[in-house]
């Protein structure tokens, strides 16, 4: 094959990759949009989910993926700090790396039997809001604290010095202008695990439940939109409201992506 | 000034160790609630055992390993050329206007739930199959090429950056050599970013093994060890995830015992990818 | 010793923390008696759907109480009832082992519907040809009086209520064949049926649809005349199961179950009411 047929032929590769993706959104979009009313949006679902709305999945999914992000962002970023501004080569951030990276590893699935024996049954927490928050907390603080430790460490020594040049104590620095630059590569990390957490199913349902009722404290179990939408689809429940479920799930990750981008982007441009 | 930096310091030493502590926390708790039946059967029995009947109390998980085993294959065979492809033609071949935007598309499919990825081959790829190659369209094929697509960003991602990350002058000195740009990238990226590669590999390898949703719908959940792409198959993930619910005493025990074997696959493979990527350091 | 420091660190704010959320717990729980009340069903997804039913027309009837239903399983079910994860326990199957020290209230019966797909010209099968196409003996539709066809076995998981019925009725000591899709809920039984003519299936008659076709047991159709004159043979109990003395408002929602108006709406779901069964049956 000559160099121009084998590039098409990657091009055209590449073209089905991307096709794929095309297409999944596109199909869940021309099925979902009929049924995606404000209505559909602001509806408690009836005869378990054949009628009515996803509201109190929406709340669901966002309370789990809150408060998760709150336990697991000031952790994550802190647990960055520490790896790139306070340690030597010691002990203990070996073992904090490694236990780091051995948890984003680990699948959702066992996510969910631990928050199931640990925080279902163990601290009795029961199928609750908070037990499938602490277990996605646990699930994304990987993903925060690797991301966060890139940014970190791309902030120019010179910024420090600088910084250390002025008086400023380590911590100070770290406050004053370590984090600030690093905030649009942090945010970009956190927006991320938003989305990991977000579409999450094997994790949340044995932890949370799959109540359709709206939560009314944290100790309520709730449902949370990927759930909600495999229930709808796996029986056979209403396939209407299960494409609109998986629209609201797909327009809320593609949001949160888009956020992400641009974020970067901009970084990138004011790198240049 | 010293002693409250000191203090600062240890107090982010503790923050650090909730990884760790998470970890363990996983660790005792998941092998405190599935070793006892291990323990009780033997590894090997409950390993090497075809038989899975939990209500009869047979607790054998070959057919669940095997599965799991059939299946990432399936995978890595689907995502692992495309994937490898896309990458070649987005960091060697497109511009880079064109190779941003296709790549920052691609990491999009990273961000759609498994439950979507297991519906859409539920409603399209079963029927599909069964119609056009026979059996009941629940199979190891329909879950490799679900899974396949779904390790593709991975895939992509890793060796994108892997193929950055070879130094220009190599290309250079290929071309200047009156190389085609082909027998560049064959000769000289690919060779010199193989670890990386591999280790992109695993990662997939690690995905695909942990998937469990989208599996569940479309796999067919069969516990006998398949015999050929078109029968149903049951991986460790589904095996958990379907019974989980319902199980007690052994049966739940058992369940948690094949959380452990998960698991020990999981270290396995992470272990892998480390030792591969010293491998690339030196 | 410094390097312990640390770690000491670690697991006092880890405790603080655990017994931090234990705190959160109780105020919680004793809560309830002002705020709405709520009461926490868990358990079979057979019953799940018309527990949903009865729940929501309770809510409507009755102010300041709030019923979360969650599936799981008949056998997780009994287990949250025991542990108490959950009041109620709902059940696709009799009691059974350390079970029994939950207090079970009937609420109905349902018949287990044989399912095929709407092409799918048979119309009737023994006990004796269903239980070999389950043990994967049979094979062929043709070898049961259908047309040339590979049978495709669908199945529920080990530990559902309703396997455990199929399993009970049909199968006795014969195993069903490892070969079987297994599914993990009546409507995911129903989706693949529905749209595989090779398919035979089992599922709650409450939940057979138009989309596929339920067949005739040994001449019996399953309905809910056939089930509370005792000749439709694959029926199982739906029961609430609750610890010894449960709260007034977990016996009130109970005894609501047993109204004539919600068995009404049961019997309009196609369950069988407890009131027009024979007893002993």
């Amino acid at each position: 094959m000559t160099d121009r047929q084998i590039t098409l032929l990657f091009a055209g590769i590449t073209g089905l990759t991307v096709l794929i993706l095309v297409f999944i959104i596109g199909y869940v979009m021309i099925n979902g949009l009929p049924g995606l009313t404000l209505q559909f949006l602001l509806e408690s679902p009836r005869e378990m989910g054949r009628t009515g709305g996803v509201f109190p999945a929406i709340v669901g999914t966002v309370l789990l993926t809150g408060i998760a992000l709150i336990i697991a962002a000031p952790v994550g970023i802190l647990t960055a700090v520490y790896l790139t501004e306070y340690t030597r080569d010691t002990w203990l951030p070996k073992i904090v790396r490694f236990g780091t990276e051995s948890l984003a590893g680990i699948p959702s699935i066992i996510f969910g039997l631990f928050g199931f024996l640990f925080f279902v049954i163990y601290l009795d927490l029961g199928w609750s809001v908070l037990s499938g928050a602490l277990t996605l907390s646990a699930m994304i603080l990987p993903t925060i604290v690797r991301t966060s430790e890139e940014a970190i460490r791309a902030v120019p020594d010179a910024y420090r010095e600088a910084s250390f040049a002025l008086g400023s104590t380590r911590w100070q620095t770290v406050t004053s202008v370590v984090l600030p630059s690093a905030k649009p590569g942090i945010m970009t990390g956190v927006i991320l695990a938003i989305g990991r957490a977000i579409g999450e199913t094997a994790a949340v349902i044995f932890t949370a439940g799959s109540s359709l009722r709206l939560p009314r404290t944290l100790l309520d179990s709730t449902r949370t939109l990927p759930v909600h939408f495999y229930i709808l689809a796996r029986e056979g429940i209403s396939l209407e409201n299960a494409y609109s479920t998986a629209l609201v799930l797909i327009l809320l990750i593609l949001a949160i992506n888009i956020a992400a981008y641009t974020i970067m982007d901009r970084l990138a441009k004011k790198e240049s | 000034m010293h002693r409250s930096e000191t203090l600062v310091q240890w107090s982010l030493a503790v923050v650090a160790l909730s990884a760790i502590a998470v970890l363990a926390l996983i660790i005792i708790f998941i092998f405190k609630e599935g070793s006892p039946i291990i323990a009780r059967l033997g590894i090997a029995q409950f390993i090497t055992g075809t038989k899975w009947s939990p209500t009869r109390g047979m607790f054998g998980i070959l057919p669940m390993i095997l599965g799991s085993v059939w299946v990432t294959l399936g995978a890595l065979i689907i995502g692992v050329p495309i994937g490898l492809a896309t990458a070649i033609f987005l960091a060697e071949m497109a511009p880079s206007r064109t190779s941003q935007i296709l790549k920052s598309a691609i990491q999009l499919l990273a961000g759609i739930p498994s439950v979507v990825f297991g519906f859409i081959g539920l409603i399209i790829l079963v029927p599909l199959i069964r119609k056009w190659l026979g059996g009941p369209g629940f199979s190891v094929l329909a879950a490799g090429i679900v899974l396949g697509i779904m390790i593709l960003p991975t895939i992509v991602s890793v060796c994108y950056d892997v193929f950055k990350a070879v130094p220009q002058a190599y290309r250079e000195g290929m071309l200047a050599l009156g190389a085609t740009r082909w027998q560049t990238i064959r000769m000289v990226v690919l060779p010199a970013a193989r670890p990386g590669i591999i280790a992109a590999v695993i990662l997939g390898m690690g995905r695909a093994v942990g998937e469990t949703m989208a599996v569940i719908m479309v796999a067919g959940n069969a516990t006998k060890i398949p015999i050929s792409p078109l029968a149903p198959v049951r991986t460790l993930t589904s095996n958990i995830a379907l019974e989980m619910g319902y199980a007690v005493g052994e049966h739940r025990e058992a369940l948690f015992a094949t959380g452990i074997v998960l698991f020990v696959i999981i270290a396995l493979l992470n272990t892998l990818a480390r030792l591969v990527a010293r491998v690339e350091k030196v | 010793m410094k390097r312990f420091i640390p770690l000491a660190l670690g697991a006092i704010i880890l405790f603080a923390i655990l017994a931090a959320i234990h705190s959160l717990r109780a105020p919680a729980r004793r809560d309830e008696n002002h705020a709405p009340a709520s009461i926490t069903l868990a358990g079979s997804t057979s019953v799940q759907p018309f527990a949903e039913i009865l729940a929501d027309e309770y809510m409507n009837e009755v102010e300041n109480i709030i019923i979360n239903i969650q599936g799981g399983g008949s056998s997780a079910g009994a287990r949250s009832a025991l542990s108490g994860v959950a009041e109620v326990g709902m059940l696709s199957r009799e009691l059974q082992g350390d079970e029994k020290t939950l207090v079970p209230t009937y609420i109905a019966y349902d018949a287990i519907a044989l399912v095929v797909h709407t092409s799918n010209p048979s119309r009737n099968l023994d006990i004796a040809e269903v239980q070999g196409i389950f043990a994967g003996k049979t094979t062929d539709w043709s070898e049961v009086g259908g047309e040339t066809r590979k049978i495709h076995v669908v199945t529920r998981e080990e530990g559902s209520g309703t396997r455990g019925a199929f399993d009970q009725i049909i199968m006795g000591t014969v195993e069903v064949t490892p070969g079987a899709i297994v599914q993990d809920s009546n409507g995911a039984v129903r989706e693949i049926v529905a749209g595989d003519p090779s398919a035979i299936g089992y599922l709650s008659l409450g939940l057979v649809d138009k989309r596929v076709k339920a067949i005739a047991v040994s001449g019996v159709l399953p309905s809910i005349a056939t089930v509370a004159n005792n000749t439709y043979k694959l029926v199982r109990p739906m029961i609430l199961a609750t610890r010894e003395g449960p709260r007034k408002e977990v016996r009130d929602f109970i005894s609501y179950c047993l109204s004539e108006k919600a068995q009404a709406m049961l019997a309009k779901e196609g369950l069988v009411p407890v009131t027009s069964v024979t007893p002993g049956g």
